[in-house]
């Protein structure tokens, strides 16, 4: 196990810190003055903007500056957004929790969903209710995230008055406690449903293919013919098996739901990491969205990593490999 | 390898549907209504006989909206799928065949490419860069690439070790040709299947980046319509539910094309 550890960090780590320098470059390489956005329209007085570029060191050689840029990563510091006034790091994890509130459950809720679904369908194959879950997966699939979450507050919402359309809380009145926590809820459940129709459409046809095709190996015919139970074989023999491919579709989804948020957060004004990427990118608040780009790549490397240590836990082919990749 | 196609029922619905909105977008000039870009004082209008699907907040036709936003969607679907699907099948047919040191280097560049979170890297370079249909094309090409390289080069590797190649190179057939002749003609059944689900990401990642308010204003799209739709939620379900089908039924048809294309060129699966 140890030496499956190491193999996948001496993996992550050369992932990482290409992603540091794509990061870095791909904010100079494309056009814009980011000092001039910070400006805007106001009349500045001549010298102004030069100040001003030179209190960021944006007016240093790009080298020095990409220097300056790993040793203050390397010091835990993540720059300074200029829009926000504020450090790009507290204000990313402060916003990344609410992403995490929304996603955590959402996510589960899928992961869970989508596997019972795949294990009633997947030994009937071919009968109705398996064709129905394929053609409901791939609906799920091709829905545009963004529009579901728009038909959701038209439907429950607008017309029937039944959850809130937008926000994270009642802005009416200020509640404290319990009644906080349930008015918090209560603006969670539409982001959440939309979040899960979609990650059930993709864990419930992948976990499917799995299902089908470790029902078709020899030690579940050994296991029936040895007169075990349909649960027993089901639950003990099969699962197991098919889970491998399950735990990687959720945990390569865990690091991009963070990406994901955008969308459903854009229509539901829900105040977490994606709205602050949106507001950054109006804004070409360029430390704030190097910051957000590196956290969430690091995320996702994280997870990756996370998922492959799942996976050795649950294989152990996979532990004497050493590598999952081929 | 047609019957088998053809068996997939909802495959051949999805082709049908493709087709048509080809020569929609060909007969496009030639259609009667209202141009998507004029501005008119009947806005807001819900759904009626002179708007069949509405108006927006600057009186402009939805319905001629939609029709005009075919081309944009199937623009960059298609043109963003093709060069990704080129530029894979190349280099993943290179690192296939040779192996070596230049497997390792793709591989290694195909891993970050996929751990990179794509929609993200999207948005920036396209904010920060300017709209334009060319450059989200190649944002969404350079994106997807990975997907068929990965799959072209475990054909490829699978391929070289046959006889037939072997006999092939008997005869005296020089390396690169007997790759480009013999191996990457019988390796792009699986990647044709791959590159038409490419179409359906590039058509929902533009629709999205236009969602946002990242493409030009200046372009009839789908995406850009739903923008409008975000909007006007509470006065106008229309602006987003009619839009929305629209990007909605044409991924779907493309995710049903691209699984009856795997299923009809792959021998060993039962349509």
């Amino acid at each position: 196990m140890r030496r499956f550890l190491v193999a996948r960090l001496g993996w992550a780590i050369p992932v990482i810190l290409a992603i540091l320098i794509v990061n870095f470059l791909i904010i100079h390489i494309v056009p814009g003055d980011p000092i001039q956005a910070l400006i805007g329209d106001f009349p500045a007085p001549p010298g102004y903007a030069d100040q001003v570029r030179h209190e960021f060191g944006l007016d240093r050689p790009v080298l020095t500056q990409l220097g300056l840029y790993l040793l203050n990563l390397a010091k835990g510091q993540l720059g300074f957004s200029f829009a926000n006034r504020q450090p790009v790091l507290g204000l990313t994890i402060e916003r990344a929790q609410f992403t995490l509130l929304l996603m955590l459950p959402a996510l589960a809720a899928a992961a869970l969903l989508g596997i019972v679904m795949a294990l009633a369908a997947a030994p009937r194959a071919g009968s109705l209710y398996d064709s129905g879950l394929t053609a409901l997966s791939l609906v799920g699939f091709s829905l545009p995230i963004f529009w579901l979450g728009q038909l959701l507050v038209i439907v429950f919402a607008i017309k029937l008055h039944l959850l809130p359309a937008q926000g994270m809380f009642s802005l009416r009145t200020r509640l404290t406690g319990w009644a906080y926590i349930l008015d918090v809820g209560w603006h969670l459940i539409l982001p959440m449903f939309a979040v899960t129709i979609y990650y059930v459409a993709i864990v419930a046809r992948v976990a499917r293919a799995s299902v089908l095709d470790a029902l078709s190996q020899d030690f579940v015919l050994t296991a029936k013919a040895k007169g075990l139970s349909r649960r027993h074989v089901l639950w003990r023999h099969v699962l197991p098996n098919a889970l491998i491919p399950v735990v990687t579709v959720i945990g390569y989804n865990f690091g991009y739901s963070l990406t994901g948020a955008i969308l459903v957060e854009t229509v539901f004004a829900w105040p977490g990491l994606g709205n602050l990427f949106i507001t950054s990118i109006g804004n070409r608040d360029y430390p704030l969205l190097q910051g957000i780009f590196l956290l969430t790549a690091i995320a996702v490397v994280i997870a990756n990593v996370a998922t492959d240590l799942i996976y050795a836990a649950l294989d152990p082919r996979v532990r004497a490999a050493g590598f999952r990749h081929a | 390898m047609w019957r088998r196609f053809l068996a997939y029922r909802a495959g051949v619905l999805a082709a049908a549907y493709v087709l048509l909105l080809v020569l929609v977008v060909l007969a496009t000039p030639f259609l009667p209504g209202p141009d998507p870009r004029q501005i008119s004082d009947e806005v807001m209008q819900a759904p009626s006989l002179a708007h069949l699907l509405g108006t927006d907040e600057l009186g402009r036709d939805v319905l001629s909206g939609i029709i005009h936003g075919i081309e944009v969607s199937l623009t960059v679907g298609f043109a963003a799928a093709l060069a990704a699907t080129i530029i894979g099948v190349v280099i993943g047919a290179a690192a296939g065949y040779y192996g070596g040191a230049l497997d390792l280097l793709v591989m290694r560049i195909a891993e970050i490419f996929q751990v990179v979170p794509s929609f993200i890297l999207a948005a920036v370079i396209v904010a920060l860069s300017g709209p334009g249909l060319t450059r989200v094309v190649t944002v969404i090409a350079l994106l997807a690439w990975p997907q068929v390289a990965r799959l072209m080069r475990g054909e490829v590797m699978r391929i070289k070790g046959l006889e037939f190649v072997d006999a092939v190179r008997c005869l005296g057939v020089r390396e690169p040709v007997i790759l480009a002749t013999e191996v990457v003609p019988n390796a792009l059944a699986p990647v044709l299947a791959a590159g038409t689900l490419i179409v359906a990401q590039a058509i929902l990642l533009e629709a999205a980046l236009s969602f946002l308010g990242l493409s030009s204003a200046d372009l009839v799209s789908w995406g850009r319509m739903l923008n409008s739709g975000q909007r006007f939620l509470y006065n106008a379900w229309w602006l987003s539910v009619f839009p929305g089908s629209a990007i909605f039924l044409t991924v779907l048809a493309f995710n049903l094309l691209g699984d009856a294309i795997g299923v009809a060129l792959n021998p060993r699966t039962e349509a």
